[in-house]
């Protein structure tokens, strides 16, 4: 059995379990100082003035940083990392000092003595469909049409048998990798070294490089090891920079951590979405129109437009589709990348409103959707590489024993407890991006994978070992990995579930080179002999077609009707993903995407209070994530997938197909044990004790 | 403890004496300093981790006196004499505490990032259970036990273990993790 496609421990799980994996923060260079955050107060306005008397003169404090007396940094099209360049504040919570001690305790303390002052504006905080302010962006993030119109929406609405018009929100969604942000910075002459907790050191490297004005081959940025990012550890944040800054000014090295509260602002998130969704459908179930209107918001500094409505038009065959993003800047931190941008958010708007469809006609949910089953990607009219939606609903029914489930809400009383079950479908694109790898073989039999990927808890280094194995023949056990060291081969940073397919390519590509080598090799020199490789070419000169991971979901929903509490004893994923090339990592990824799933549907609510204009719960007290105890054992299958038309690797990724699709399946299952609809996550006791019926 | 001069304009400190992984560890710590931050920068034990520095995650949970604490709300100053045991102090030398091999069979983790904490709570919920002590998931409070003590449940470990969070997901995992060891421990 060939290497790909064992379940293969991870490489680095001894180091984990006895706790010598060391992260970003986990260096002392000799001589560090230790840097604390000091943030706005306000979140509109300017600063008037900063006295760093106080601070400045308690015990071990070095240097107060501030707009007055930063380094002068470049724009490297992030505003975000402009830190301390202006008196401007745009949202509370932006950076306006930083304190350098010699101690922790030290700078935490002095940093609470900088005394600011400012010249405060009204703030703007609340984002709504009617919002005077909200506009069209040039394009959504990952560069897609803001709007798309196919046919006669309005048309078809008016003369469909059946019709559902509804609008379904999601609040703000805090990525909270339980690793806070973190960097150590340490200049040799001109020359920089980062440690930094990233998705992507190459990615670093590039802004942090234009930010000081450097040549790239003058910064070093290393992540051995990530203690999670989903998205927000994949652009450099402000500690990077402002670690990099400090410590060139200080001529020392510089430690600086997030507090958890500073993961609330600083390290970006999903922005709040209102999804405004209206399908018509003959009687027969054939959907005739297909429209989603989506509302996000931006920060006044940077515009992220998160593309909720981007998966509706791939999911379902309507002659008459509607798609657009609308979006306004309030003084609010600045939205990026949080798991599944677009899908996750767009895809529980969409997939209730299929549920909501299929009770209209009296469809079943599962068939309602093969019913509307699309020949060709219907945005672009390419053909899917594999599209095996079907094949999961399918599977996903009979091993849920979906079949005996009566679709009536409401009618199912066990105790004190009405029970229901859910389904919804979901999509994320299989993409590629160029990288380079580069394997050596040395005399005595092992080999050498070089390859700046970087494992942010996905498995990636058991996963790239076992790839370069199999490219080379060999048992996994013979080759070295170096992963996570802007020193090696650059390679696509852990995102947007392609690193698999990108690093996997480069790693192949170079495998087979290498095994070409050897052959007209007589002797290995001592110094190893090594193969290069680089996949631009071949990622730049692949055919155009619709690529893209499916899932069913499907979720056993219980609600309370003494307190409305919500829990969920059953959750099965089947999943669609082309090759697993590594079945106990790559479930892991299927088992966490749904156990986040479950977090949005059910627990995490970001508030905005208008008062002091920011998000109010910003610690894991008030901002609840699921715990031990929210998560039942959850079921994941997947369907055995070639498809000759992605990456050699025959893989589509996993990071996100787990996540996008739950949290409708859990609404769905809600609705179905109580007739309660809620389209406005997350789905707290309040939302429905109101309209369940009297437990006795 | 003898509490060190004050000097003026100086944070005040105190000469203590930490037992950490059976190992004594003379130091002059600031009194502000959590033992989370004394094991992390002062004497380089970085297995414990910060996730909040609140107590509100479990990240930097780790013994102290065989019970399991979050060592951010616990300040180095108040543990003198306390015997302190870490991650890095469960395995006998080479060989894993059956809690970490268990974890480790079980991948109970992904990015790593809170298993010390939730190796350390499992370590402490185990004793917690060999001695009888019942949880919010325990059906009959009167009659939890044999000689041996609670026998957990899964129901059991996700509630004893819902102080540790897991932003990866990897609770599915760990909760067989958990059984494991409490068997392996009985054997
Ligand atoms: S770091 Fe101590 S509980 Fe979170
Ligand atoms: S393994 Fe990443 S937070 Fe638990």
């Amino acid at each position: 059995m060939s290497v790909l496609g064992r379940p293969l421990a991870r490489l680095e799980g001894r180091e984990k379990v006895t706790g010598s994996a060391r992260y970003a923060f986990e260096s002392s260079p000799p001589g560090v100082l230790y840097a604390w955050i000091v943030q706005s107060t306000i979140a509109n306005g300017t600063i008037r003035e900063i006295d760093s008397g106080e601070a400045l003169g308690m015990p071990g404090v070095r240097f107060v940083m501030t707009w007055q007396n930063a380094l002068a940094l470049n724009d490297a099209g992030d505003a975000e990392l402009l830190v301390l360049q202006s008196r401007q504040i745009s949202y509370r919570g932006q950076v306006v000092a930083l304190v350098l001690a010699e101690t922790l305790e030290q700078a935490r303390e002095a940093a609470a003595q900088v005394s600011v002052t400012y010249d405060s504006e009204p703030a703007d905080v609340s984002l709504s469909t009617t919002h005077p302010r909200l506009y069209a962006p040039a394009y959504t993030n990952a560069m897609f049409a803001t709007d798309s119109v196919v046919g006669d929406v309005e048309a078809a609405l008016g003369a469909a048998p059946v019709t559902i018009d509804a609008t379904y929100s999601t609040p703000a969604a805090f990525n909270n990798p339980m690793e806070p942000h973190a960097t150590v910075a340490e200049w040799h002459g001109d020359d920089l070294d980062l440690l930094d907790a990233t998705q992507g050191t190459n990615w670093a490297r590039e802004t942090i490089s234009a930010v000081f004005g450097l040549p790239p081959e003058s910064v070093r940025i290393r992540s051995q090891h990530v203690g999670g990012g989903f998205g927000s550890k994949g652009p450099t944040r402000p500690n990077a920079v402002l670690a990099a800054m400090a410590a060139r000014l200080v001529g020392r090295p510089v430690k600086i951590a997030y507090t958890r509260q500073m993961m609330f602002g600083l390290s970006g998130y999903r922005s709040p979405t209102i999804s405004h969704i209206r399908l018509a459908a003959e009687a027969d179930g054939r959907l005739t129109a297909v429209s989603h209107e989506a509302f996000g918001q931006v920060s006044p500094i940077q515009e992220f437009v998160e593309q909720t409505a981007v998966p509706t038009r791939h999911m379902y065959a309507a002659p008459n589709r509607l798609t657009t993003h609308r979006v306004v800047a309030l003084n609010l931190p600045t939205p990026s990348y949080m798991r599944g941008p677009g899908e996750t958010p767009g895809l529980y708007a969409l997939e209730s409103g299929m549920d909501e469809l299929a009770a209209a006609l009296g469809i079943d949910p599962v068939e309602l959707r093969i019913l509307n089953e699309p020949a060709i990607d219907p945005e672009s009219g390419e053909a899917f590489s594999s599209r095996n939606l079907v094949g999961c609903l399918r599977r996903g029914a009979e091993r849920f024993g979906w079949s005996a489930r009566d679709p009536r809400p409401a009618v199912r009383r066990d105790g004190r407890w009405l029970v229901g079950t859910g389904v919804a479908a979901s999509i994320y694109p299989a993409d590629v991006v160029p990288s380079t790898a580069r394997i050596t073989a040395y005399p005595n039999g092992r080999f050498e994978l070089a390859v700046n990927a970087t494992d942010i808890g996905t498995g990636a280094r058991t996963v790239v070992m076992q790839i370069a194995a199999d490219s080379l023949g060999v048992e996994a056990s013979c080759i070295d990995v170096r992963i996570g060291d802007t020193a090696l081969p650059a390679a696509a940073p852990a995102g947007a579930s392609w690193g698999t397919a990108s690093w996997g390519w480069a790693i192949m590509k170079a495998g087979a080179a290498l095994l070409e080598a050897l052959q007209t090799t007589p002797r290995i020199p001592d110094s190893g002999l090594s193969v290069l490789s680089d996949t631009a070419e071949e990622v730049a000169a692949m055919t155009k077609m619709a690529r893209f991971a499916f899932g069913a979901q499907f979720v056993e929903a219980r609600v309370d009707l003494e307190s409305g509490e919500v829990t969920v004893p059953r959750m099965l994923g089947v999943f669609a993903a082309g090759r697993i090339l590594n079945p106990r990592t790559a479930r892991a990824q299927f088992v966490g995407g749904m156990t986040m799933g479950l977090s949005m549907a059910l627990h995490e609510d970001a508030v905005v209070d208008a008062n002091a204009a920011d998000y109010a719960n910003r610690d894991f007290a008030s901002y609840h994530i699921a715990a031990h105890a929210d998560v039942p054992d959850i079921d994941v299958e997947w369907l055995d997938e070639e498809d000759g038309n992605i990456t050699p690797t025959g893989g589509k990724g996993v990071g996100e197909i787990g996540m996008v699709g739950t949290a409708a399946a859990v609404a769905n299952a809600v609705w179905h044990a109580t007739g309660i609809r809620v389209r406005d996550l997350p789905i707290h006791p309040d939302k429905l004790i109101e309209q369940l019926p009297s437990p006795y | 403890m003898s509490p060190s001069e004050v000097r003026p304009n100086s944070a005040p400190s105190s000469s203590i004496a930490l037992s950490v992984n059976g190992r004594e560890r003379a130091l002059e710590v600031d009194n502000r300093a959590s033992l989370l931050d004394t094991l992390r920068e002062r004497l380089d034990l970085t297995g414990t981790k910060k996730g909040c520095d609140h107590g509100q995650c479990g990240a930097c949970t780790v013994l102290v006196a065989g019970r399991r604490v979050n060592s951010c709300l616990t300040l180095a100053v108040a543990v003198e004499g306390d015997e302190i045991v870490t991650v890095e102090g469960l395995s006998d030398g080479d060989r894993l505490h059956p809690v970490q091999q268990a974890f480790l069979e079980r991948d109970g983790f992904q990015c790593g990032y809170c298993t010390p904490g939730q190796i350390c709570s499992t370590v402490g919920l185990l004793a917690e259970a060999k001695k009888g002590w019942p949880s919010h998931a325990t059906a009959d409070v009167s009659h939890v036990c044999g000689p041996e003590g609670v026998t957990l449940d899964e129901n059991e470990v996700r509630e004893r273990l819902s102080g540790n969070l897991c932003r990866c997901g990897a609770y599915a995992n760990m909760v067989p993790a958990v059984l494991d060891a409490q068997a392996a421990e009985r054997r």
